[in-house]
Formats: structure tokens, sequence, C-alpha cells
């Protein structure tokens, strides 16, 4: 067994083992820390197979991001000291069924795949991509396909600009998530400000 | 034999017993090296506290322990921590609270893992190695709540809600500010942004145009605010809070979120030295131009390994003395300034610092065009496309970039101007 395999069984196995414990524990908050762990792993997964920059991304929106903002929720909004959540049987049976499914989905698409190594030219395609990662040169590749520039040799001809790139799909993105954010925003105030008006006016 | 890029390259190449585990003993030697500094920045830094407060308030500070200026303080002080009672209330979540502090000693030790102390001098070089920090940052505030909240304290429990709403607000100017100098860079990887402020402080990227040098200053703000240091540490504040986040944590525990705090202090400092204040570089032209043809001969092989070695450990010392010095200030303006309200806290973040920090950054993406149009360059001192390209002929000299990457990406440079060209 090489160190990369070690390393990767150890963090698919921490992974899939906090995983369970997010199911199985019964408080909010600790299902939040087992998440942690589990999507940490999996960021760490993303290290080893030399894709920093999505573990890093990884790491930043899911566990630094989102869980802040559960966590955070919990404190906000529990009535009690610690915030429980009791499942009834009959919803762990519904859910250990739809997971058993979900199960054989991934399952089959994983005995379809072939695993063995892909066609030739498709391999030398790749070949410069892998020198590229091997000397620790991840982004730029990703930096350029942005603005719609292939390194990696997804072109046929020669290696030239095609399309518009992934720039405008993740302009339009983030300019919708920021129509959400201000959206949210004036639903929160409105409700507020028109209470206060209403409060000013009874005391005058 | 010294020419090896890594010790873990070394170690596979000169090494024979080893058998190809080159990798694992090199990693344990970054992580030993590492927890050092993650241990000893908080020895010197808790001394360097006391003696300042004791200075700033016309005290004298730890005096009786140890010998000079009583700097085995700190020791004593961890002494008595170890031997104290590891208490958990009864009211307590017990796992979440014992793990808690763990959770913060991880991520601010793991910070150090992508911080580059000189020329190379980087556990993980990686290209993202900006990024990977901020990512890592932001999860040493998940340690904070899950203490505040598994508590089952009324201060702890606000301390917590304080600290979540705190960072997670200043988090965003933290983010935008470490941009602004990366745009001026073109580059994520710390050691190649640190490596293009060399030869002359006029380099620094603090220098590089009007808006670099303002966000140098939002940036070290934020740092503070993020640190949770005075005077936004409105999480732990004593006279109303008791000791916010930490009230029921004693000995070792507790501890260990004061060496978290001072690491990520020692780590964002060191993050503005690299970003903003030329990193290992001495900014003395003469000195920087002697430091680097020494590393360039002692790593290609054509002058003494030695003197090469003494460069980077220069480097190093340089680093830190910059690093060092931003902390002395964080904990000059902790004794200086009173403490903020927490409503002002949030506030100042995000009334003031973040759009500040958007109106910098979309200055800093504006200046080179505005400069292009004007006089014809990009930069007011030095073209940065020479200096990214000698850079790049460096590296490619010691052999870490392949010959075909660097020409790949000239080609890139070419053909993006072009894209420029038909754009206007």
């Amino acid at each position: 067994m090489t160190g990369h395999s070690f390393l990767f069984t150890v963090f698919a196995l921490s992974t899939c083992l906090s995983a369970i414990a997010v199911v199985i524990s019964q408080t909010v908050v600790r299902m939040a820390f087992w998440l942690i762990i589990s999507l940490g792993s999996t960021s760490a997964l993303f290290f080893l197979a030399d894709a920093d920059f999505v573990g890093a991304a990884q790491l930043l929106i899911y566990v630094g991001g989102t869980l802040v903002l559960l966590v955070f929720g919990v404190m906000l909004t529990a009535s009690g000291p610690y915030l429980k959540i009791a499942t009834a049987p009959g919803e762990t049976i519904i859910a250990g069924l739809a997971g058993l499914m979900f199960l054989m989905i991934v399952f089959g698409s994983i005995q379809a795949v072939d695993w063995t190594g892909g066609s030739a030219p498709e391999v030398s395609r790749q070949r410069d991509v892998a020198s590229a990662v091997s000397s620790g040169n991840t982004l730029r590749p990703i930096g350029l396909s942005l603005l719609g520039l292939r390194v990696d040799g997804a072109s046929d001809s020669d290696g030239g600009i095609e399309a518009p790139g992934y720039l405008l799909p993740f302009e339009i993105v983030s300019v919708h998530l920021l129509v959400v954010l201000i959206g949210s925003a004036y639903l929160a105030r409105a409700k507020r400000s028109r209470q206060s008006a209403g409060g000013n006016v009874s005391v005058a | 034999m010294f020419a090896a890029n890594s010790i873990a390259e070394y170690l596979d190449q000169n090494v024979a017993w080893l058998n190809g585990c080159g990798y694992w003993v090199a990693a344990l030697i970054h992580a030993l090296l590492l927890i050092h500094v993650f241990a000893l920045s908080p020895f010197a830094f808790i001394w360097l506290e006391r003696k300042v407060s004791g200075r700033i308030q016309d005290r004298l500070g730890p005096t009786r322990v140890g010998g000079l200026f009583g700097w085995l303080q700190s020791l004593a002080d961890g002494i008595k921590l170890i031997q104290k009672e590891d208490l958990c209330p009864p009211a307590a979540d017990s796992m979440l609270f014992r793990s808690a502090p763990y959770i913060v000693c991880v991520a601010s030790f793991a910070v150090f893992m992508v911080l580059p102390f000189s020329h190379g001098w980087v556990a993980v070089a990686a290209d993202c190695g900006l990024f990977i920090l901020l990512a890592i940052l932001s999860l040493e505030v998940f340690g904070i709540i899950l203490a505040g909240y598994s508590s089952g304290s009324k201060w702890s429990l606000f301390g917590g809600m304080r600290e979540a709403a705190q960072m997670v607000s200043y988090e965003i100017p933290l983010a935008i500010c470490a941009l602004i100098p990366v745009i001026a860079a073109g580059s994520l990887n710390l050691g190649e942004i640190g490596e293009m402020q060399r030869g002359g402080f006029w380099n620094w990227f603090v220098f590089h145009d009007p808006f670099t040098f303002f966000a140098f200053f939002v940036y070290f703000v934020v740092a503070t605010a993020s640190c949770k240091r005075a005077p936004f540490d409105l999480a732990e504040a004593e006279s109303e809070l008791v000791g916010g986040f930490h009230t029921e944590y004693s000995g070792m525990r507790w501890s260990f979120f004061f060496m978290g705090e001072y690491a990520s202090m020692f780590a964002v400092c060191g993050v503005a030295s690299v970003l903003f204040l030329g990193g290992w570089n001495t900014g003395l032209p003469f000195l920087d131009d002697a430091l680097s043809s020494a590393r360039l001969n002692g790593a290609t092989g054509a002058g003494p390994w030695a003197a090469g070695y003494l460069a980077n450990v220069l480097g190093a010392f340089v680093f830190v003395t910059k690093a060092s010095f931003g902390v002395f200030v964080q904990v000059w303006l902790r004794w200086t300034l009173p403490r903020l309200r927490i409503d002002q806290v949030i506030t100042t973040c995000l009334k003031y610092l973040v759009p500040i920090s958007c109106f910098l950054f979309l200055g800093a993406t504006v200046w080179p065009l505005v400069l292009l149009q004007v006089s014809q360059t990009t930069t007011l001192t030095a073209p940065l496309g020479d200096r990214f390209g000698g850079a790049l002929g460096e590296a490619r000299l010691r052999g870490s970039v392949p010959a075909a990457s660097v020409s790949r990406a000239q080609a890139a440079s070419v053909s993006v101007s072009s894209v420029g060209e038909v754009a206007r």
C-alpha cells in the first residue's frame, strides 16, 4: 500500500464514519460538528487528488460558511438549551429505504465506469495538465479556462480560444445570488420599519 | 547535493535506506518545525504582551520569573496551566465542550502549512496558497462558536453569538482586502507574490498604487478584528460577559484558545507582510540583489550552498521581524484603545469597512487601465511583466518549473493580450 492510498483510505473512512455519525446523533450542533469532520475530510480528499482549489473552496464555502450559519441559526432560534431532533421509527425506515436506493444508484454508476484507464488520445491530451499539476501549477489552467482559454487541450485544433469560457455563467449565477441576497434583506427590513412607524404614531 | 527543491526530493535521491519513504520523513520534519513555530510564537508574544502592557500602563510587567526581563514568564504560566484540573461543567455538552479547543488549535496551526517563511521555505507550496489560507482561517471561528454553545452558560452563549456575528461579517472585508495585492501580483501563490516584491521597498505592494496603500491599513484593522483582539474583543468582554466563550474553561483547554489566538495573530501579520510588505525581502536593493544571487548560485551549484542557505535564513529572520512588528502593533492597540460595543463593531464592519474595501478593490482593478491610457505603462515604478518574467526564468533555472510550462504561460499571456486588443 503506497502512502497516497493509505492517506486516501484514512480520509475516506473518516468522511464516511462521520457522515454516519451525523445521521445517528440527536443534537443539531453535534450533527454540525460531525458534518465539519466529514466535509473537512472530503476537502482533504480533494487535496490528495491535487485539486487544491476545489479543496479550499470546499473548506471556505461549506465548513467556514454554511456550517457556521447553521450553528448560528440554532443559537438564535433554539428555545431550550440543547435542541434535539428525535426521529420517529417510521421516518427512520423511510429514510433508510431512500438511502439504500441512492446507494444502489451510486453502486450501479461505479460499476458502469471503466476504471482501467482512458483511451490513448485522451491520456495524451491530459499529460500536459498532469505535468502542470505535478509542478504545483494548478490554478492558472482554471483561471485561463474561466476566460475561455483551455490549456488542457480540449479544443480540437490549435488550443486557441473557443466559446466564451466559464466566466459568463459564473457571473450570471453570482448576480442571481446577489439579487436573492438583496431581496431577502428587503423582505426582512420592510416588516420592522412598518412596526416602528406605527409605534411612533401611537407615542405621538 | 543541496540542489534538491524540497526535503522529500533530497531524501528520495540521496538517502537510500529510506526506500522511497522520503515523503513521510519530510512531512514529519515539516510538521515538527511548524509545531515549534506554533508553540513558540505564543510563548514569545504572551511575554511581549505583558511587557508592552506594563510599559503602556506604567507598570513593570514580569521581572521575577526567569533571567533577563522575566522571559521565562510564559513557561511559568504554562506549567501552572498544565497542573490545573480539567473541568467540565455538568450542564455542558461534554463531547463538544472537550473538542472545541482542538478545533481552534488545529485551524490556527494548519494556517502555517501554506505560509512561506522565506524563499521556498514553505511546507505546502500550493498554487492557490492564499485561498487555502483564508479558507483555513475561517475554520477557527467554528471552535469558538462550539465552545460558547456547548458550555451550558449564558455568558458563553452570548460570547459565542457575538463571535459568530463578528467573524461572519469581518470575513468579507478580510477576503476583499487580501485580493487587492493579488490583483497587483496576478497570482495567488504566496511564494510568487513575495518573490515579485524583490529589489527595493518601492516594489512592495503597499507602495504599488494608492489603493493597495489604503488596503494595507484596512486589512490590518480587519485582521485585528478577525483575531478577536481589542478593540474588537467583544466575544470575551471580561467586564460584562465574565470571559465570554471561555468562561467555563480552565487549565490547558483554556490555554489552547489563547495559543490559537496568538498563533493566528502571527499568521495574519505574516500574511500582511507577504502580501503588502515584501515578505522576506529586505527592501534595500543592494542587499536584495546580493541575497537572491546567493540563493540562485547555491541552488544551481554555481556558488557555495551554505551562502544560499544563509540567505534563506536571513530572509526568514526578516519575515519574522516584519510579522512580529505587526503583532507588536496589535498589542499596542489593545492597551491603548477602549473596547467597542457590539453594535459599533458590526456597524464599523458593514457600514464602513465593507464599502471601503469594495471601493479599493474596484479602484485597484481600474488603476492599471487608467495608467495604460495616461502613461502607457501598467505600474508606476517597474513594469510588472519584466519582473514576473524574471521570476519565472529564475524558477526555470532552479528546475522547479519545467520549460514547457514557462513557454505555455508566455503563450497564454500573449493570447490574452491579443484578446484585449480585439476587445478594444
